[in-house]
């Protein structure tokens, strides 16, 4: 058993290794420097590349090479580097290269408050790149989090050939946290499936489940790729039902697993007012609900795919559901496209770069009951 | 293996207009590959966006079409996969130079082991005859209607200064001095950058005037000239004229070489 206090950046770097990580590119960036800073000792003692790429449109385009080239590839990043990096995403889901982006979120916009917690991404996370694609985000809470949910974004980019992303927050990244590994723990390894045979091989000819079976570039099979709308051998079309087709494929080997890749935690699930949170603002609310079992908590560790279905039965118990996060409302949008109409949902945010306190939200809670009541 | 087993004919005809060079410079690439015998196992091809960037999708070898200037980077990344691999960059003008520029001069400073054959056409083809970072002054295009005010880059002065190991300039007029630095650039390990001008005759050429193919080869016949011969002219004589040739060719240990030496230091601790 490996006991020892590890920092939220470390566990990702241990995570990724234990999944596989063969390449890591990045830039530096406030809050999310330390994942490269440890991957950059870890890495070349394993026989694995790190790279500090120019900027991070060189790094998400880096690993974007190095995994179809073979590699299980991973970045990470913050603010203003994220959203560099959409066109690089964009592309990895247009071409299907699985790939593991950890974006540690900062106070935003633009430069915004760079060593200061916020959740402002999570739209950016679904939607940044241009164009209909899907991708799988997962979020966070503890430093153990960091750990099994990175290894899991690297199983996950492997089955379906997909960018996902961890959204982890700067409190996540850069707390420390007394880790227990069993050495001995059974973890799954997923490795994305690969032709046996060149002949009669087309890039994107073998769908199983809907996700290609490819080649490595370099295994000369004749792989080729490329970002546009394209046809089972690769090459570029403009053909209406080819595209339509494409841009549907893309969306649904992912959307029709979302009731399997939606994960959550309950706690209290029976109570009158329900929490929904995510990351490190779940902690605030496990710490109300210690105290208090008037409430409860409905926490996403998948924030996308989006399962509607499930949030509808999740809070079907509740008078009210009260989503708490660091913007000015992004998932509380999400919840309320699900059970609009069902019940009432309601936002407690906090922006300016402070992690939400128990007191706050119970101040806020009060508030929401007594004008309600 | 000879240049036609290596076309996909399925995918034919090219997308470029009649008269264009690229053909040539793709012609040249894999001569270049034929005459090292080099086979589909042993040649990757990365390619950014524009009519250049279009070169790699013909061949039957491994290929990937990217983003707009990210060739390099996502060259590096494979290079990195598979250090046994000839990798081979395929950019243009505007991919390589503009968008692309900063990879361009960081992949040059690493000295990473790849081979980028630039397109160099003056122009943006794809968009349709926009002027370029390697525009001359003066020469216009569809966003410089009266003249580029802008000074173009010297490619060749560019990515010497950022670190380059192989750096040669010639253009599709001369074929066999094309295909001789394609293959030079392939075997020589470290970064190698080769640019090839080429003719644009249907954008490039409407802007300027110059709309036939014959006389834009003609013009580098007059106008590209060695190194050698641009010794003996004065500047007053060179100040219209490309100087093309070998400029760079050193032996220097590449980022690979680099990387094993630190795995292998790390590795007898």
């Amino acid at each position: 058993m490996i006991k020892e206090l590890w920092q939220g950046s470390e566990a990702c770097a241990y995570g990724a290794i234990k999944a596989g990580l063969s390449f890591f590119a990045g830039y530096p960036i406030t809050p999310s420097t330390e994942i490269a800073e440890n991957l950059s000792a870890l890495l070349p003692k394993l026989n694995r590349v790190f790279i500090q790429m120019e900027d991070e449109i060189g790094s998400i385009v880096a690993i974007i090479g190095a995994s179809l080239a073979g590699a299980k590839a991973m970045t990470a990043t913050s603010g203003p580097g994220f959203s560099l990096m959409q066109e690089g995403i964009g592309y990895a889901c247009m071409v299907e290269a699985p790939i593991v982006i950890c974006n540690v979120m900062r106070g935003g916009p633009s430069t915004g408050l760079p060593t200061k917690i916020a959740q402002g991404d999570v739209m950016q996370s679904r939607w940044g790149p241009h164009g209909d694609h899907s991708i799988i985000v997962l979020s966070p809470e503890s430093v153990k989090d960091m750990y099994y949910f990175t290894i899991k974004a690297f199983n996950l980019a492997e089955r379906f050939r997909n960018p996902v992303i961890l959204l982890a927050d700067e409190v996540v990244a850069h707390m420390r946290e007394k880790m227990e590994i069993d050495e001995g723990e059974v973890i799954e390894i997923v490795n994305r499936k690969k032709p046996i045979k060149s002949e009669g091989y087309l890039t994107y000819g073998n769908l199983e489940d809907e996700v290609p079976i490819m080649a490595n570039l370099g295994d000369g099979f004749g792989t080729s790729i490329t970002g546009l709308i394209h046809k089972e051998d690769g090459f570029q079309t403009a053909d209406f039902e080819f595209a339509r087709e494409l841009v549907q494929r893309i969306c649904r080997k992912i959307e029709k697993h979302k009731k399997e890749l939606f994960e959550y935690e309950v706690l209290n699930g029976d109570a009158e007012t329900l929490f929904v949170a995510y990351g490190a603002v779940s902690r605030t609310i496990k710490e109300i609900i210690r105290d208090d079992n008037r409430f409860g908590l409905l926490r996403f560790k998948t924030l996308f795919p989006f399962d509607e279905e499930a949030v509808i039965n999740l809070t079907r118990k509740a008078k009210r559901v009260i989503v708490v996060e660091l913007n000015l409302g992004q998932v509380y949008y999400e919840v309320k496209r699900a059970i609009c109409g069902i019940k009432p949902v309601y936002l407690i945010s906090k922006v300016g770069g402070e992690l939400i306190t128990p007191d706050e939200v119970i101040k806020q809670t009060e508030e929401i009951i007594n004008a309600s009541n | 293996m000879q240049v036609t087993d290596f076309i996909r004919e399925e995918r034919l005809p090219f997308v470029w207009c009649p008269g264009c060079g690229n053909g040539t410079v793709l012609k040249a690439t894999l001569t270049a590959i034929a005459n090292l015998n080099l086979t589909q196992n042993d040649v990757i091809f990365a390619s950014g966006i524009g009519c250049s960037s279009r070169t790699p999708m013909y061949t039957k070898f491994d290929n990937i079409h990217s983003l707009h200037g990210r060739a390099i980077p996502l060259a590096t990344g494979i290079k990195l996969m598979q250090p046994d691999k000839k990798v081979i960059v395929m950019t243009g003008d505007g991919d390589a130079l503009a968008i692309g520029g900063n990879h361009l001069i960081h992949a040059a400073r690493r000295n990473v082991d790849l081979t980028v054959i630039i397109f160099n056409n003056s122009i943006y083809g794809m968009t349709g005859g926009q002027v370029s970072p390697l525009t001359p002054q003066g020469k216009r295009g569809t966003t410089a209607p009266f003249g580029n005010i802008e000074d173009a880059f010297d490619v060749v002065e560019l990515v010497k200064g950022a670190g380059a190991t192989y750096v040669a300039r010639t253009g599709t007029y001369f074929f066999a001095q094309t295909v001789k630095y394609i293959k030079n650039g392939i075997m020589h390990n470290g970064f190698s950058v080769i640019e090839v001008i080429t003719q644009c005759p249907v954008y490039y050429g409407r802007s300027n005037k110059v709309a036939s193919p014959g006389e834009m080869l003609i013009w580098q016949k007059e106008n590209l000239i060695s190194i050698e011969k641009a010794k003996d002219l004065s500047k007053d004589e060179l100040s219209d004229k490309v100087i093309i040739g070998e400029f760079v060719n050193i032996e220097k240990e590449s980022y690979f070489d680099k990387r094993k030496k630190l795995l292998e230091r790390l590795n007898k601790k």
